[in-house]
């Protein structure tokens, strides 16, 4: 069974793998996280804002965006990026949008609808008297969700932020239907230019397998310790 | 913008020769229901049965759902329909990797499983969840009846755990709706895959897309509202849902 199956073919794509595959793959997880909660954290405040209009467009992104599959959404940015560019920039034609800036774009603008109503149950666990106090105290709207209402909703919320960012990493491998190099990309490229497909799905699988099974005993650990006894 | 608009591109034939590009993406359509479908009844089935596993009291049983839970959820559904569809044929022996590269309908036979097993650990830990919220009172008020622990779950610990895990099933199903589309990078022919070459004959961009889209949309508000119905139905009197 792995009578003829080539190590070497691994270890000569190594470099290429994991410099230009892997290195792509967490850049992109990295910031669509550190965008798509910052987006979702401004989604969540304008649901739970009160104002019935911004609520409702909230509203209706989240589910929009959420009964979508995620290689529907990702053609959808592929194709409308350099037209929106375009319509931004008032350029005479789409404007040629980068292999990073376009997916880093789409995968913002999807798990901003996830982190979103993540953090709407962060913020609705705290207590009504939180934000009472805080307003008794003189604090404006934007200074009692700044430093009172925000910082515990993060807290609470942590561990789950954290493995929606770990679904998040895998997630990134979809980016193959465009054709787009991110570390399962490169192993295709690599498997089908040497015909040796099933080492680098086998290694490619075998690295993913490792980073989520680490990220995610490392969240079970930390939600052990800042869980707030109550 | 400077695009073509052109929304009569549906009702235009298509270059495949059986009808126009709606009927392109209705077969899409199609397809994406019947692979979601095959691929629920083996999430469900596999996910109970490793859901149950892991609430047994034998550690064995434990450790075996424990695996499998893990090994599905840590790799991405692309990594597993690619291991499915191009490494397994060539790691069994020749003769079945031959027959398994010659069965017909191959991408949608490993669609429905692969998806399906991927679905299963997620419903493994919903119905884990479900059982785990039930009153300790249940299994020992069963026991002291005299059921067998396979009795107590069939009569007594099933009903209602798969009664309170309704709704994040419900999300689970559609989630399996949505990861159908995956299939495509193994040339399944599903909704996305319908408006991705109905694209690339028409260079209609925006309009296939938005075709899909409202066919995405569409499925997703009947199966929201029947689950809602179904819901009702099933509500257990005395729980918040119920009445």
């Amino acid at each position: 069974m792995f009578g003829n199956f080539d190590f070497d073919v691994i270890r000569r794509a190594l470099p290429y793998l994991f410099l230009d595959g892997m290195t792509f793959t967490l850049t992109l997880t990295a910031l669509s996280a550190l965008g798509g909660i910052t987006l979702g954290t401004l989604i969540a405040m304008m649901r739970l804002s009160g104002l019935r209009l911004l609520g409702r467009i909230a509203g209706l992104y989240v589910d929009f965006i959420r009964s979508l599959p995620l290689v529907l959404v990702i053609f959808w940015f592929y194709f409308l990026v350099p037209y929106i560019g375009q319509w931004l920039t008032g350029a005479a034609r789409p404007i040629k949008v980068g292999a990073f800036a376009s997916s880093l774009i789409t995968f913002i603008m999807f798990e901003a609808a996830y982190f979103s109503e993540i953090m709407r149950a962060g913020i609705q666990s705290i207590s009504r008297g939180q934000p009472a106090a805080a307003q008794a105290l003189g604090l404006t709207y934007s200074q009692t969700m700044r430093y009172v209402v925000l910082p515990q909703a993060f807290r609470n919320m942590l561990p789950v932020l954290l493995t929606q960012t770990i679904v998040l990493f895998q997630d990134t491998s979809l980016v193959y239907v465009v054709s787009i190099p991110d570390f399962l990309g490169a192993a295709s490229i690599v498997g089908e230019r040497d015909g040796r497909l099933v080492e680098m799905y086998l290694f490619a699988a075998l690295v993913y397998f490792a980073v989520s099974s680490v990220a995610s005993f490392g969240v079970r650990q930390l939600q052990a310790r800042i869980a707030i006894v109550r | 913008m400077n695009y073509h608009w052109n929304w009569h591109i549906f009702l235009e034939p298509s270059p495949t020769g059986d009808g126009t590009y709606l009927d392109m993406l209705l077969s899409g359509l199609w397809l994406t229901i019947a692979t979601s479908l095959c691929a629920w009844v083996i999430a469900l089935v596999a996910g109970s049965i490793i859901g149950v596993m892991r609430t047994l009291p034998s550690k064995l049983a434990n450790l075996v759902g424990f695996a499998y839970v893990e090994f599905f959820r840590n790799l991405p559904l692309l990594v597993q329909i690619f291991l499915w569809f191009f490494v397994l044929p060539e790691l069994l022996p020749s003769a079945w990797g031959l027959w398994l590269k010659q069965l017909p309908h191959a991408p949608f036979y490993t669609a429905a499983i692969g998806i399906g097993l991927f679905m299963s650990a997620r419903v493994a830990e919903q119905l884990r969840a479900g059982i785990s919220s039930l009153p300790r009172g249940q299994k020992q008020a069963a026991t002291a009846l005299g059921l067998t622990t396979m009795q107590a779950y069939t009569y007594v610990l099933l009903p209602i755990a798969y009664r309170i895990i309704l709704p994040p099933l419900t999300s689970e199903f559609l989630n399996t709706i949505k990861n159908t589309s995956v299939a495509i990078t193994i040339g399944l022919l599903e909704l996305t895959g319908q408006a991705r070459a109905m694209q690339e004959f028409s260079f209609q961009v925006f309009e296939a897309y938005t075709g899909a889209t409202v066919m995405y949309l569409l499925i997703n508000i009947v199966v929201v509202t029947a689950m809602r119905i179904l819901e009702q139905r099933v509500a257990i009197p005395g729980y918040i849902a119920g009445k």
